[in-house]
């Protein structure tokens, strides 16, 4: 499935949030988008789930994204948001098995299809061991894993994740990031927000660079990060560094006290 | 782990509990009717009996079991959807705006023109509620509009009941609709049940097709709606099918608090929580609770015509006790 966005823009409130974004996810890519806080990266990644009124074109499949019923919707792009607020102690089971709401017909019991999409998703986060404990009794790692679960159990073709490795250590971010990029390669289709640049430039086919509602770049991991647009967009000098697996890249001051510090 | 009854033992427990309660409710009165001459006059044509069984206790028992369903039904629905224990009915301002209703057909006199004039003023006072409930909220998707508005609403109706009563010339009005507020299902006539019912079971149809998006809700309105939740649209559907079938509830029994608070937060750890299983439980556990306290009204005490609402409270009351004591613990662990 390919989700396409042509001169896209989104206004809240008569201030914009979003615009002339361009931007087209083919299936099998993993596209890091990268951009200071306030960018508008979590807007886009909603406005893209089809949640957001918007200006401008964005087609999934060459069709109106807004043409599609919100259950056509639902079994094509599955979305993963920042909050994290569970609102009732239901099962880890119980939670990855909301993501297959989109294939359940009303009063029906859950299918093969659904048991099975549920243990795949428990299996590929290494949650299978808490399955029954209930959500209120994980601590907040778990409860990123078992939402990313929940992502993973919709089964959509097209996977959009709003800093899905916040507050992860570093070997569970390590392992966010491998089972994204392993969807990529069974077919899917993976846009994902994240803030460690070097995780994004190792592991993503392709960085979208966005500020101030305008994507100033996109491309490979290494035409999207260089020093000076580090600086220019996120006002921090950055150490550059590469290994045989790609680019290294480790904040290590801010480039606007610097200066005031000169003056 | 929590051991817990399987669901499907669970609502039959609850479904065999209140068809003995409602079987109960027909036997009970202040006419002396055995057992099988009850059911007898019942389903028979045997005179006094069967006016009896047939005019006053069967609404009575429709009316205790499907007004508990009710309240026990919209009290899930609303805590699934606001994702907030602390919701019900009440929060939306059903109940104080059918109040306002309620006190100007004393006032102006209706109610004792025709003996449906009260609830149907009652009625359309909840409707008028929700209406105004819907506008402030507007479309924003959070649940907190609907608290808000909800909130703003009660207090504005329950400021103009009360001034209605400052105004009026009718010494009793003030007595009566405090009566009204504590509710009761005495003196209730087949009439009753018709005026309600309707309203009360196109309610728990609809209701029934929000389950799937009540769990979604969960993981809150932005999940939802990537699941393929029409979340405007839910939202709507249960503010007007909540203030129909609650102001239908509340209409013929008065004001019936506690019922849709307490239900669904003593059922909600039988069910794992889950939103969906915690409906059908719920308006199984409503029709229980509110049957079982019309019986005690009837038993204990039934020449004082203890009233409904307080019974509800003092029966359910304890329940919050323990259910918050058992969070404590839960929580200190």
């Amino acid at each position: 499935m390919k989700l396409s966005a042509h001169d896209l823009s989104v206004r809240v409130a008569n201030r914009t949030i979003l615009q002339a974004i361009g931007l087209t996810l083919e299936p099998g890519e993993f596209v890091g988008l990268i951009g200071p806080n306030g960018a508008g990266k979590s807007t886009l990644l909603r406005t893209l789930a089809g949640a957001v009124p918007h200006g401008g074109e964005l087609t999934l499949d060459d069709r109106p994204l807004a043409g599609y019923s919100a259950r056509e919707r639902a079994r094509r792009i599955g979305y993963l948001g920042q909050d994290r607020h569970v609102a009732w102690p239901l099962t880890v089971a119980d939670v990855v098995g909301l993501g297959r709401i989109p294939y359940r017909a009303p009063l029906s019991r859950e299918s093969d299809a659904d048991r099975r999409a549920v243990a795949r998703a428990l299996s590929v986060t290494q949650m299978e061991n808490l399955a029954n404990r209930p959500s209120d009794r994980l601590s907040g790692g778990e409860v990123a894993r078992m939402l990313l679960a929940r992502l993973i159990a919709q089964e959509t073709p097209i996977l959009l994740a709003d800093e899905p490795i916040a507050g992860l250590d570093p070997a569970h971010q390590l392992a966010t990031v491998q089972i994204f990029a392993d969807m990529a390669r069974a077919g899917h289709t993976v846009l994902a927000s994240l803030h460690d640049l070097t995780l994004a430039g190792r592991w993503c086919d392709r960085l979208v660079l966005l500020d101030g509602g305008r994507i100033v770049v996109q491309g490979a991991p290494e035409a999207v990060l260089t020093p000076e647009r580090i600086a220019e967009t996120y006002g921090v000098e950055a150490r550059f560094d590469r290994d045989a697996d790609g680019l290294i890249v480790v904040p290590l001051r801010l480039v606007g006290q610097h200066r005031r510090e000169v003056r | 782990m929590m051991r817990r009854p399987s669901f499907p033992a669970l609502v039959t427990l609850l479904a065999i509990l209140t068809a003995v309660l409602f079987a109960s409710s027909l036997l009970v009165g202040p006419s002396d009717i055995g057992v099988g001459d009850a059911f007898g006059a019942l389903f028979g044509n045997e005179g006094v009996t069967t006016m009896v069984m047939r005019e006053i206790r069967l609404p009575r028992a429709i009316l205790s079991v499907s007004v508990g369903a009710t309240l026990g039904l919209s009290g899930a629905v609303l805590q699934g959807w606001l994702r907030n224990p602390l919701a019900d009915a009440g929060v939306l301002g059903i109940g104080s705006s059918a109040a306002l209703g309620a006190v100007i057909a004393i006032v102006s006199g209706l109610a004792y023109a025709s003996p449906l004039a009260l609830p149907l003023s009652a009625l359309a006072g909840a409707g008028l509620a929700a209406i105004l409930v819907f506008a402030l909220a507007g479309q924003g998707e959070g649940g907190n509009g609907l608290i808000l508005a909800g909130v703003a609403v009660a207090s504005l109706t329950s400021a103009l009941t009360a001034l209605t009563l400052n105004l009026s010339a009718n010494p009793f009005a003030t007595l009566e609709i405090v009566f009204w507020s504590m509710g009761s299902l005495g003196d209730r006539s087949l009439d009753h049940v018709y005026l309600a019912l309707p309203f009360m079971a196109a309610g728990w149809l609809l209701l029934a097709s929000v389950g799937r998006s009540l769990d979604a809700m969960t993981l809150g309105a932005e999940t939802a709606s990537s699941l393929g939740v029409r979340v405007a649209w839910v939202r709507a559907v249960i503010l007007f099918v909540t203030a129909a079938a609650v102001g239908g509830a509340t209409a013929v029994t008065g004001v019936v608090g506690f019922v849709g608070l307490v239900v669904p937060h003593v059922l909600r750890p039988l069910v794992g929580s889950r939103p969906s299983r915690l409906m059908v439980a719920s308006a199984l556990g409503g029709a229980t609770l509110l049957t079982m306290a019309d019986l005690a009204v009837r038993l204990i005490l039934p020449s004082r015509d203890l009233k409904l609402g307080v019974v509800t409270a003092i029966v359910g009351a304890p329940f919050f006790f323990r259910l918050i004591l058992h969070e404590r613990r839960r929580s200190m662990r």
